[in-house]
């Protein structure tokens, strides 16, 4: 029953429900879609960061504004490159905050999720959905998703985990590149840390 | 304005929050190399080795034994109900989920807080002054340094007798806080450009967010 409900989430769900979702049902049909896909495969399981990058690229990746987060990490530096130079930065930073997503998601070990009832107007653009992650002895962990409405769908353009924003804590790094060595001095040093991320993950297989 | 003490030292280029940066990446080059050859090693035997099962009624453990002061410091800090929480939550955990092994409390809709006196000393107004590497303990600053003296003056592990039995629950607790953070301590590594920037940024947004119980008044992005 559960395998056949998913399946006819993920077959309805890229299709039609995009726009009329409200953003905390989103959040809470692609985690849990996520980690039962995850649950499922053995070769996930196994250490394929691979297969479970290609998993978070398929499921995930889709409603995440990447460009946004761009922009946001630089702050005053977005103004600085040229279009083409902000398209590398876009496609550079997606690949490191996949890999990062993915190895967040391989130290998952069985916690359950609290998904938090949306605090918002009806017809707010802009939201925070939240949700905790729940372990014993410990106080649970915030994940606060900051979603706007685009008319392509409710989009992440912000992750807050135990109050650190993502994109903030990048600013004051990809600021001290581009102050040191440019916008291409920060096109390059991305690249190099996704390269050497990419070396080390086929090493480990 | 959180800053303010921090930016009085200011001098040339470097970060105003972190005016002592050169002698603090000394430090946490240090304390990498301290994680590489013994925190970490441990931590990762520790998880390899030990059940799941166990290691959560450890953690239950300690974190029951912790709360006392956290209710201390939220009374400290003027929340006489969630103080009142966190002492309820020891003599339930203590009893009925058995020297604290079991978190019961939880079940029972007794929330976990996470309080400290760095964290009091912020409430009360008192900021973070400069950005501080510790030896061993990591990531603080002046604000978090003081607090961390007396959360260890107050920690009732050191009231344990005989000292090597004081000695031995400290070291298990260590073990145990560092297994915790292995994960995390592993998406930083990939995540990071300058893992030290990285760090120091994630430290002082957390710290900050915990002091306002997650609820900081919203910064603005340019």
């Amino acid at each position: 029953m559960k395998t056949f409900l998913s399946f006819f989430i993920g077959l309805i769900l890229p299709l039609a429900v995009h726009g009329q979702e409200t953003p905390d049902a989103l959040v809470k049909t692609v985690t849990l879609e996520v980690i039962d896909l995850i649950a499922k495969d053995k070769d996930i399981k196994a250490g394929n960061r691979a297969k479970l990058i290609s998993l978070i690229d398929a499921k995930v990746l889709p409603h995440f504004n990447f460009q946004a987060m761009t922009q946001l990490a630089m702050g005053q530096s977005w103004n600085k490159a040229r279009p083409e130079q902000k398209r590398r930065l876009v496609e550079e930073f997606k690949t490191l905050l996949v890999r990062t997503y993915a190895s967040a998601l391989s130290a998952y070990s069985d916690q359950k999720f609290d998904f938090r009832p949306l605090r918002a107007k009806p017809n707010d653009t802009d939201v925070v959905v939240q949700v905790r992650v729940l372990q014993s002895g410990a106080q649970a962990v915030p994940i606060d998703y900051s979603m706007e409405k685009t008319p392509a769908g409710w989009k992440v353009y912000d992750v807050m985990v135990g109050g650190v924003s993502l994109v903030a804590n990048y600013r004051t790094e990809f600021n001290n590149v581009v102050r040191d060595s440019g916008v291409d001095g920060l096109i390059k040093s991305l690249d190099s840390k996704n390269r050497s991320l990419e070396a080390a993950g086929a090493a480990k297989k | 304005m959180l800053f303010s003490l921090a930016g009085c030292a200011t001098t040339g280029e470097g970060d105003p929050r972190d005016p002592f940066e050169g002698w603090n990446r000394g430090v946490y080059k240090f304390n990498d190399k301290f994680d590489d050859y013994l925190a970490r090693p441990v931590a990762e035997t520790y998880e390899d080795w030990v059940p799941r099962e166990v290691r959560d009624r450890v953690r239950n453990f300690f974190s029951n034994l912790a709360d006392p002061f956290i209710g201390v410091n939220n009374l400290l800090q003027g929340k006489a109900a969630e103080a009142f929480d966190d002492w309820t939550r020891f003599i339930l955990n203590t009893t009925v989920g058995l020297v604290g092994i079991h978190d019961v409390a939880t079940d029972f809709g007794l929330e976990k807080h996470n309080e400290d006196f760095g964290q009091t000393f912020g409430r009360w107004g008192a900021g973070t002054g400069p950005y501080l590497v510790l030896p061993i303990f990591g990531s603080s600053n002046l604000r978090d340094g003081v607090g961390l003296a007396a959360d260890m003056v107050t920690d009732p592990m050191g009231e344990i007798r005989p000292i090597d039995a004081r000695n031995a629950a400290i070291a298990t607790r260590a073990v145990q806080t560092r297994a915790d953070l292995l994960g995390a301590s592993r998406v930083l590594g990939e995540a990071a450009l300058d893992r030290y920037v990285f760090q120091r940024d994630a430290y002082l947004q957390r710290r900050r967010s915990l002091v306002y119980d997650g609820r900081p008044p919203r910064e603005k992005f340019e």
